[in-house]
This record gives structure tokens, C-alpha cells and sequence, in this order.
């Protein structure tokens, strides 16, 4: 088959909508416009006809035994917000101490950030080299003021898949609710509200290959039965939580996604998963002075974060510009500052401006990963002709001994 | 980010890539940059009984920026008096390769580089007229 260029391996950042999703979708722009919360006509119910089924799938794909534990949002980045200045506020009679971890998504923890300003205590956890959360360090932050603890279940850019259910565990013994961040991890690694034991849950459908601009939050109705405070007034949509006209096609487009994911997700896994395994494989045995970057076996299985030493990111991007990945170097942010993933997993700036993020999916076939596995090991091979860094450790210098001066 | 047509020239074909003798005496070499901050540049020029630069080499650990203005350094350095080197500022590269504001540091690293191997090859001359009157 012939390969489309550019090639996408950055579907972390986002995907592409699956055809069988539009499909569904497209009648709810036009011939079923209703608005679902018009109750008294059938416009009105044929929408809410649809939002209802989505409910019904998205529970199903976390796991939720109740749909109306399902809070559509505008994405996860909301769902987040939600989550936690709702719990923190609702609850800020009970205690005003949350605990999170370093490498959360910014949607994390810039709302922690705020509601620190705002009285709140946050702990913000170190993860392992590996990018992992100690449980027994979630334990031992616990105070009787903790309200709230929020860990992600898997990490956007190093994919490292954090041991929920172990923590889930332990909010569940002391007490405290656990609210997750599922959205790269949902249909990926096994999750399951019931059994692991959580809270509230954030997704987005555009990371499961459906449309951008809407998302859900799981919010726990029983055992214990959790509360929140809306974060928007209006027409009390959402059961109270979550005030706005229902994106009804966005949602019934999450629906669709949800439920793909659900059904064909473990054989996609697998088959993405040899794909990226081939791609590590092939590129440490082309490649010397490589480091895979994130936990080597719980990582999601589309995942492949990968320093190449003596090479920056943005250049070997540059060089690999017919593939569409990402770099943890500085030079690819707008804050020209390195991963700071990266950095609290303990990763030297050098490796982090040499890292690279490839992220394959639905639609990624053999004969591209063969493709980018040759394109970036020739081009790894031309920038380390090129980098000084290269000569100067195969002439047997130790870079650490070289006094640098910093700019 | 877009880059500019240059940039990307000197990028894909960056000129003048390589070593030369640091020990020669005719070699002033400048290493600047740090890894940590994402860029080292190693620069060096030889320069010829006439005073001229005769050869100019690069070696850049960096982004396509920082590679495209050391490659258009050592371009403009041969041929150029050691004077004359120390007469290229980092304005003239960022401007002749349409560096934006971001990318302005990588245009500094190649003026310093400039400056750090030119300052190499006038400390190895001092030494050998010393030695010679010594």
C-alpha cells in the first residue's frame, strides 16, 4: 500500500474522527436539530433520545453502572475543572487539602494552582524514573483535611500507566475521593470505575477518534454518592451539574467513539502495540546511545517516547518533517522550557531536548512504521555527524567533566 | 513553527561540516553552548600565513536555527582577516537568515562561537611568540 505523506504518529495531541462516528453524527446537525432539552416536542426528544444512548456508552466503556453517573462537558480539560474546584468547593467544610502529582496534565494542575491561591493545600507527588506514582506515597500524604486525590490513569507524553486501582484502594479506606484523568488512557490499558475504585473520571472523545469540543465527566452516585458544585449557572442542565445547550451531535459522536473503543479496543491495542514494539526494537537495534523514556512494560501500547543522545528534538524533527510527532525539547514549546514530565521523572535537560514522542493509532499501518523506523535512524546517524557532543564522547571525553557555560 | 527558506537551505545542506586539527597551531577552535540548555556550537577556523581565514569547520548539537547559523558563519568567515571575523555580529546572521525573536539566541551562540575561536588562535600566536623569544 502506498504511504499518504505526512505520516501522523502524534495521536496523543489528538485523532482523526473515525467515518463510522461522522456517520452517526451527521443527522443530528441537520434533520434532528433538536435541542434535548426541549421536553415538550419530538425535536426535543429525538435529541434527547440520542444523548441518552450515548450516556448509556460512555458508562459502559468506564465501566459506571449508572448513565446518569455521565456529565457531558466541552472536553477534558473542563472535565477537569469540574472535577476538582466542584469537589474542592463543595466539600471545603470537610477540609481543603488535595494531592496530585507532578505530572499531570496542565488542566490539573493549573486548577490546583488556583485553588491554592485561593486557601487550598495541594501535594504535588514525584513520580519514579519510570514516571510512576508510589501508592504508599499517596497513603502517606493523606491528612484528615484531604478531600481529594487526583492521579492520572496513563501519561500524555511518556505513557507510563499509573497503578489506580492499588490507589483507589487506599482513597477508598481513608475515605477520600479519587478523581482521574483517564483521557489517554481510556480503551487503552484495563480501567474500570467500579473495580478500581473511583470517583470521578475525565475523558475527551477527539483521543478516541472522535470529534474535539466534547468530553465527560464520571461523577460516583452511590458508595459513596459524590458531590459536586456546578462550575457554570444557567438552565441546570447536566442533573445540576453542568449548565449549557447539549452539544447533541459532538455527544452523540463521543457515544459512537466510546462504544468502538469499547468493542474493538483490546484487538486494536494489540495490533498498535506490535507496531510500536517494532518501532523500539528496530530503532535500538539501528541506533546506539538511545533511552526509551516512561515505565518499559505499564505503558499504553501506542506510546514510544525515545531519547536519541548527542541529537536536539526540533532539529531531528525538522528532518523527519514528512512524520508528525512531537519533541519534549524546549525549542518545540512556547515556554522554550524542557518536558517538565520529563524533568520530574528525574531526566536530564540534555536527554529531554533530545526526546522525541510517537504516538500511533487507528488508522497507522506496517508499511509507515517501516518507513519513519528507516527515516529516523538515517537522520539520528546525519545530526550525530553534526553534533559535536557525538565526536566528543566517541573520542572518549565525559561531557559531564566539560566545564559548559550555561546561556 | 515555520522556518524561513534559508534556514531550512543551511539546514539541509549545512556547509563546512567537520573537525580540524585543535592541536595545530594555525587552528583556533571555540566550543560554546551547554547541552542542558539544548545547544553546543564548536567552531573553528585555520587561518593562513596571509592572515586569512583559508577553512572554516562546524559541529552544532542543536535546533535547525542554531545549525543554520553556525553553517552561515563559517560561509562568511573564509577569506575573511581574523579582524574581520570579529566584525560579524549576531544580528547581521539573524537578519540575513530571518530568525525570529525565539530563535534570536541561536544567532548569539554563533557570534560568540566566532569570537571564542578567534580568541583561541590569537592566545595560541601570543604563545608562540613567547616561546620563540623565551
Amino acid at each position: 500500500m502506498a504511504i499518504k505523506f505526512p505520516i501522523y504518529m502524534d495521536y496523543h495531541a489528538t485523532t482523526p474522527v473515525d467515518p463510522r462516528v461522522l456517520d452517526e453524527m451527521l443527522p443530528y446537525f441537520t434533520e434532528k436539530f433538536g435541542n434535548a432539552a426541549s421536553r415538550n416536542h419530538a425535536f426535543g426528544w429525538v435529541a434527547e433520545e440520542a444523548v441518552s444512548i450515548a450516556r448509556e456508552r460512555v458508562a459502559a466503556l468506564l465501566g459506571a453502572k449508572n448513565p446518569k453517573e455521565i456529565v457531558f462537558t466541552s472536553g477534558a480539560t473542563e472535565s477537569n475543572n469540574l472535577a476538582i474546584k466542584g469537589v474542592a468547593e463543595f466539600y471545603k467544610d470537610k477540609g481543603n487539602h488535595i494531592i496530585t502529582t507532578k505530572i499531570e496534565h496542565k488542566a490539573v494542575l493549573d486548577t490546583c494552582k488556583r485553588l491554592e491561591k485561593q486557601g487550598y493545600e495541594v501535594t504535588y507527588l514525584s513520580v519514579d524514573e519510570h514516571g510512576m506514582v508510589d501508592p504508599e506515597d499517596v497513603r502517606r500524604a493523606i491528612t484528615d483535611k484531604t478531600i481529594l486525590v487526583s492521579v492520572m490513569l496513563a501519561n500524555n507524553e511518556i505513557g507510563t500507566v499509573q497503578p489506580i486501582a492499588e490507589i483507589g484502594a487506599i482513597t477508598r479506606e481513608r475515605g477520600v475521593l479519587l478523581h482521574t484523568d483517564a483521557v489517554q488512557g481510556i480503551g487503552k490499558v484495563p480501567f474500570d470505575v467500579e473495580t478500581f475504585n473511583v470517583d470521578l473520571c475525565s475523558v475527551t472523545a477527539h483521543k478516541m477518534y472522535g470529534p474535539k469540543g466534547v468530553g465527560a465527566l464520571y461523577v460516583r452516585r452511590s458508595k459513596p454518592r459524590v458531590r459536586i458544585t456546578a462550575q457554570m449557572d444557567g438552565g441546570g442542565h447536566e442533573f445540576g451539574n453542568r449548565s449549557g445547550t447539549l452539544n447533541v451531535p459532538g455527544i452523540v459522536g463521543l457515544g459512537r467513539a466510546a462504544e468502538i473503543m469499547r468493542l474493538e479496543g483490546s484487538a486494536e491495542n494489540e495490533r498498535i502495540k506490535k507496531q510500536r514494539d517494532r518501532l523500539l526494537q528496530g530503532l535500538q537495534e539501528r541506533l546506539d546511545e538511545t533511552k526509551l523514556n516512561g515505565h518499559p512494560t505499564q505503558r499504553l501500547p501506542h506510546n514510544l517516547n525515545i531519547s536519541f543522545a548527542y541529537v536536539e528534538g526540533e532539529a531531528l524533527m525538522m528532518a523527519i518533517k514528512d512524520v508528525a510527532c512531537s519533541s519534549g525539547s524546549a525549542c518545540t514549546s512556547a515556554s522554550l522550557e524542557p518536558s517538565y514530565v520529563l524533568h520530574a521523572m528525574g531526566i536530564g535537560d540534555d536527554l529531554a531536548h533530545s526526546s522525541l514522542r510517537f504516538g500511533l493509532g487507528r488508522f497507522t499501518t506496517d508499511e509507515e512504521v517501516e518507513y519513519v523506523l528507516e527515516l529516523v535512524t538515517a537522520k539520528v546517524k546525519k545530526l550525530r555527524e553534526m553534533s559535536p557532543l557525538y565526536e566528543m564522547v566517541k573520542e572518549g571525553i565525559d561531557l559531564n567533566s566539560v566545564q559548559w557555560a550555561a546561556h | 513553527m515555520a522556518y524561513s527558506e534559508k534556514v531550512l537551505d543551511h539546514y539541509e545542506n549545512p556547509r563546512n561540516v567537520g573537525t580540524l586539527d585543535k592541536e595545530s597551531e594555525d587552528v583556533g577552535t571555540g566550543l560554546v553552548g551547554a547541552p542542558a540548555c539544548g545547544d553546543v556550537m564548536r567552531l573553528q577556523i585555520k587561518v593562513g600565513d596571509d592572515g586569512l581565514i583559508e577553512d572554516a569547520k562546524f559541529k552544532t548539537f542543536g535546533c535547525g536555527s542554531a545549525i543554520a547559523s553556525s553553517s552561515l558563519a563559517t560561509e562568511w568567515l573564509k577569506g575573511k582577516s581574523v579582524d574581520e571575523a570579529e566584525t560579524i555580529k549576531n544580528s547581521m546572521i539573524a537578519e540575513e537568515l530571518n530568525l525570529p525573536p525565539v530563535k534570536i539566541h541561536c544567532s548569539v551562540l554563533a557570534e560568540d562561537a566566532i569570537k571564542s575561536a578567534v580568541a583561541d588562535y590569537r592566545a595560541k600566536q601570543a604563545a608562540r611568540r613567547a616561546a620563540a623569544k623565551g
